[in-house]
């Protein structure tokens, strides 16, 4: 997407040409994206890829060395409260206070947001279960996800910024984040971006998709074109080769005698014609998974 | 056309006695490994749960909020598949009331019947061909089937 198309559909973040070092590390290199608002937005990448990295610009926590961004048209590191009392951020790490007890904790960050809904946050307390009375470190590893979930939505915020939202939870806390996803970009407007290596969930939740890869955006689109621009296609030769013939967009090619399969990027009406021209017969199609082309894309 | 003709009966009976299945109570399961687009699953499988008969001419499907939530994904995408489903002629949106079955007869209905059955058959056939059976042999034993025999007696049942 172009800046134009950005402005035009509303960008809710505005990232641009972001680099950033750790010491000689270098995490972020060369960024640019423009997250449009309402729906869900997935970050997907290795780890050490530069995911959380980023998410840590988007809610301000890191000033941009090297480029520009912008939430909500605003300067998150300038203005964080601006930005912030309007986001839900749910970290990798879970870092909330330990000894705090479950409602100190819930009327702690209460204070910070004057949007907060005590009614809702209610609501959501009995949903998950969770005792006012435990301190948090007694808690279990999925209460404590839990807990983290409740503060991140409680204010109802019009930007939920989920890094690894689900990764070590047990299926049944998992669902109630990916739950609270759903219902998020249900509500007219509102925005999810969440990063994760659980590639299922992404292909499940995301509108759009960014692969980062070392620091670097390799791939960005809305995730049914991207889908669309894959293909696996097995073709039937009329002579056993050595190798797969060469064709417009092959990613990868596996088979022996007359029978090779390609995995393919580009126009599928395109590969179509190269097939003919190779004088070769489709012998079969199928859709490729987004794991597959992540795998295919960071390969 | 026997044995289309056989099928189309066939699910029309199913649909006279089935129980029919109720909105959030809809049986659909989505692979996301499978690499079939997840919208694509959706259409498929509520198509072939109202060509079978186990989703009712008349049935409201879920809201799409509540679809979303069943399966976990995005309502986007249940949205894009709803509206396949209205293009294909399967449902209808009637206005502030929800997405419902069209009923089987409407021809659009009939046609997508028709595009099931001649998958369904196509794969049958492939299969056929490769473990290496002729055509007239695989419509014997369609003939011959139990299914077929137990349908007829069916049949006369009704028609005395």
């Amino acid at each position: 997407m172009d800046k134009s198309d950005a402005i035009f559909s509303g960008s809710i973040v505005e990232i641009e040409n972001l680099s950033r070092s750790f010491g000689d590390q270098r995490a972020l290199e060369n960024v640019t994206l423009y997250i449009p608002r309402g729906g869900v937005y997935g970050l997907i990448g290795k780890n050490g890829a530069g995911k959380t990295t980023l998410l840590k610009h988007i809610i301000g926590a890191h000033y941009a060395q090297r480029g520009s961004v912008r939430v909500f048209g605003i300067d998150p590191v300038a203005h964080p409260v601006e930005v912030l009392s309007r986001l839900g951020y749910m970290s990798e790490d879970r870092d909330v206070p330990r000894m705090m007890r479950v409602y100190e904790l819930m009327n702690y960050t209460r204070t910070f947001y004057p949007a907060w809904d005590p009614i809702y946050a209610e609501e959501l307390r009995e949903m998950f279960d969770l005792d006012p009375r435990q301190r948090i470190y007694g808690l279990s590893r999925g209460q404590t996800a839990r807990v983290c979930l409740l503060l991140a939505l409680a204010h109802r915020p019009e930007l939920l910024v989920f890094d690894e939202p689900s990764s070590g939870l047990d299926p049944v806390v998992r669902r109630d984040i990916l739950t609270a996803i759903v219902r998020t970009i249900a509500d007219e407007g509102r925005t999810v971006i969440f990063s994760s290596h659980l590639l299922d969930e992404v292909e499940r939740l995301a509108d759009r998709v960014a692969i980062l890869h070392q620091g670097k955006v390799l791939l960005e689109d809305r995730l049914d074109t991207i889908k669309e621009s894959f293909h696996r296609i097995t073709l039937r030769f009329e002579e056993p080769l050595n190798e797969a013939p060469t064709m417009v967009g092959t990613i990868d090619a596996s088979g022996s005698g007359n029978q090779w399969t390609y995995l393919c990027r580009g126009d599928r009406s395109q590969l179509i014609h190269a097939a003919q021209a190779l004088r070769a017969q489709i012998v079969q199609e199928a859709h490729v998974s987004l794991d597959e082309i992540f795998v295919s894309s960071v390969a | 056309m026997l044995c289309i003709n056989l099928l189309v009966h066939h699910y029309r009976s199913i649909g006279v006695t089935g129980t029919g299945v109720t909105g959030t109570g809809m049986q659909i399961h989505i692979q996301a490994h499978d690499g079939v687009p997840i919208y694509l699953q959706i259409v498929q499988q509520i198509k072939y749960l109202v060509a079978s008969g186990r989703i009712q001419a008349g049935a409201e499907l879920p809201s799409i909020r509540a679809l979303a939530e069943q399966l976990l994904v995005n309502p986007n995408t249940i949205a894009r598949a709803y509206r396949e489903l209205e293009t294909a002629g399967v449902v209808e949106k009637r206005r502030t009331a929800g997405t419902f079955v069209t009923g089987l007869g409407s021809p659009l209905a009939r046609k997508e019947r028709l595009k099931l059955l001649r998958d369904r058959i196509d794969q049958l056939l492939v299969e056929a061909f490769q473990m290496g059976f002729e055509l007239d042999e695989v419509l014997k034993f369609m003939q011959q089937s139990e299914l077929v025999s137990h349908h007829q007696k069916k049949e006369e049942q009704h028609d005395g």
